[in-house]
């Protein structure tokens, strides 16, 4: 950082003589071995930690339909998100999502860990939040502004000339006939690639269950599924339905991918995805 | 009633219940519209929803009642006990382990049928405890201890498959499988179980004269020369294919098979061959109205249909409990 002050003004003087302690009192308090035990923060963390800082992440971050950054986790050992097995870890800092199970959280704090909870991004401003507050985490701010204001800056460029192209419908459909609305992450994935959401026009801003017969009348331009599980489900089997296949001989249907799940700049390779 | 006044009843119902089937969907469809749409309509949205939505819904309900109404009434007739039902005595918690255990090693998708058969593999084990457990004529005590047994191993290894499953969504599926639904099922599944329960039909109904005869008691069976040996074997292979089948596709639905031969008998004079088809329309006909309940009571919840079958199901179950108790008094 680099601060140019004139001599004559103390007010000025004085502040950057705190923010010198304080930014020195933050090195020493960075935290020496975190653990990440959920999905999103292993990514946040592993695109923002100092080298030998993450000690650990979640074994979700190594597999590929969830986690944009698999190949990354390989090189990390994993947790399975458990008190214990993060515990003897002897971590400083862990960080967690806010759906992490309560007891394992409760049980941590209560050996004394301090837990750091990143609640779920639903939008871009989240996103840019979420990179600023793993940074303030983990004891690397500037790093992580910086990354707040490059993905800010991404988003706007690519956001100017989505407007053109709201006229096409897409419909979201995922295992149990499940869809996303509006106001969730995938909502304004297919916003910003210029993509109108057919949720929202059947009243469904946050997504819910859509009928299979109200998907087919409401006649979307695109069918985005959502990638299959190994093993089977019955869950899946809707996206194998004829009545899907029959939909998208006449519109595009595309898939969404680990770049979907986790609010990380991540998903602007999802935008990019979508629109070609 | 006479048994014509009666088979055209239940086929009336049986009808208008399937009509009922197609034309109730979270859509909110035109009557006139759907059914030109059913008929006549090529690739609009319309002739989708009517042609490979709700058309395999009302084929598979009308096909799984048919098979779990035979098939409780012939296993009645057999054991000359009103308390032997498929669901009950788990025959179709077999068949469901039976479907689960293809379903998740992949053995189901390695040739057309692997799936129906694999749910009538479990189904044949079932029966074939069944009978060795609590014996042609069993007290309906053993019985009903076997089936529990039965049922309770069958739930739990499903629910073990399901658990060690890879797929994140299996495990939440254990409801799927105990209870059965019909939601969102295909004509592929229609194709699937379809030809499996109509065999199982035709086993069964070989063993309507010697369940008529067997009223009379073994010994007369065998002295009107009618083979007790064949008919045990039709019977198995019949009761396991038409419900392994429809289990593999739609879940263990349960009391069908105990209520509808209960509500039948008395109109059917007490012939077990009779009841077999008043049995199979009967079936049918409460498998489709049960189905339309669930879309009724809670259209976007996926209340599933063994919910439903076991709140009817049950009281009747305790009356069944409460008077075959004076057996033992």
């Amino acid at each position: 950082m680099s601060v140019f002050v004139r001599r004559s003004d103390p007010h000025i003087l004085a502040a950057v003589a705190a923010l010198l302690i304080w930014a020195g009192a933050a090195m020493a308090d960075a935290p020496k071995r975190v653990v990440s035990i959920n999905l999103c923060t292993d990514q946040l963390a592993m695109m923002l930690a100092a080298p030998g800082q993450l000690v650990s992440v979640s074994y979700l971050a190594r597999d590929r339909r969830s986690s944009a950054m698999a190949d990354l986790a390989e090189g990390y050992p994993v947790n399975r998100g458990l008190a214990e097995d993060v515990f003897l870890l002897k971590p400083d800092l862990v960080l967690t999502g806010d759906h992490t199970t309560p007891a394992t959280v409760a049980m941590l704090e209560r050996l004394g860990v301090r837990v750091e909870r990143f609640s779920l991004a639903t939008d871009f401003d989240q996103i840019a939040d979420r990179l600023r507050q793993m940074g303030r985490a983990l004891g690397r701010e500037a790093m992580g502004a910086a990354a707040a204001a490059r993905f800010e800056a991404d988003v706007a460029g690519l956001q100017s000339d989505a407007g053109q192209r709201m006229a096409r419908r897409a419909a979201l459909y995922y295992a149990n006939g499940y869809t996303s609305g509006d106001d969730t992450l995938a909502g304004h994935i297919l916003a910003a690639a210029g993509l109108a959401n057919i949720a929202s026009e059947l009243g469904m801003p946050a997504g819910g269950s859509l009928a299979l017969e109200t998907l087919v009348m409401a006649g979307p331009d695109a069918l985005i599924t959502a990638e299959r599980f190994e093993g089977h489900s019955r869950s899946e089997d809707i996206l194998n339905h004829g009545v899907l296949r029959r939909v998208a001989e006449s519109a595009a249907r595309s898939t969404t991918n680990a770049n979907w799940v986790c609010g990380t700049p991540h998903v602007l390779s999802a935008i990019e995805g979508l629109r070609e | 009633m006479t048994p014509r006044a009666l088979f055209t009843s239940l086929s009336v119902l049986l009808v208008g219940l399937f009509c009922a089937s197609l034309l109730i969907g979270p859509a909110g469809l035109g009557i006139g519209e759907s059914l030109t749409a059913l008929i006549a309509g090529e690739d609009d949205p319309l002739a989708l929803v009517m042609q490979e939505i709700r058309l395999p819904r009302a084929i598979l309900g009308a096909l799984i009642g048919v098979s779990l109404g035979l098939a409780g009434a012939a296993m009645q007739g057999y054991l000359r006990n009103p308390l032997a039902e498929p669901g009950l005595i788990g025959v179709s918690g077999s068949a469901a382990l039976g479907a689960v255990l293809a379903l998740q090693t992949g053995v189901a998708a390695s040739f057309a049928l692997a799936l129906p058969l694999s749910g009538l593999a479990g189904a044949v084990i079932g029966v074939l405890l069944i009978l060795m457990l609590a014996g042609p004529r069993g007290s309906s005590m053993t019985l009903i201890l076997a089936g529990i047994a039965i049922s309770a191993l069958a739930g739990a290894l499903t629910a073990l498959v399901l658990n060690l499953s890879p797929n994140p969504f299996a495990t939440s599926e254990i409801v799927f499988w105990m209870m059965g639904s019909l939601a969102d099922r295909s004509m592929s599944h229609v194709w699937l179980a379809g030809p499996i329960m109509l065999v199982g039909w035709g086993m069964i109904s070989l063993t309507a004269r010697t369940l008529d005869a067997l009223t009379l008691g073994e010994d007369a069976t065998s002295a009107l020369g009618l083979s007790l040996t064949a008919t045990r074997l039709w019977l198995v292979l019949g009761v396991a294919a038409s419900v392994g089948a429809a289990t593999s596709v739609a879940g263990a639905i349960g009391f069908v098979g105990l209520v509808v031969p209960h509500l039948m008998r008395p109109l059917v004079g007490a012939r077990p061959a009779r009841l077999l088809w008043a049995s199979a329309l009967g079936g049918a006909s409460m498998v489709l109205a049960a189905d339309i309940a669930v879309r009724l009571v809670l259209p976007d919840r996926d209340l599933k249909l063994g919910v439903l079958m076991a709140l009817v199901g049950a009281p009747l179950f305790l009356h069944l409990i409460y008077k075959t108790r004076r057996e033992f008094a």
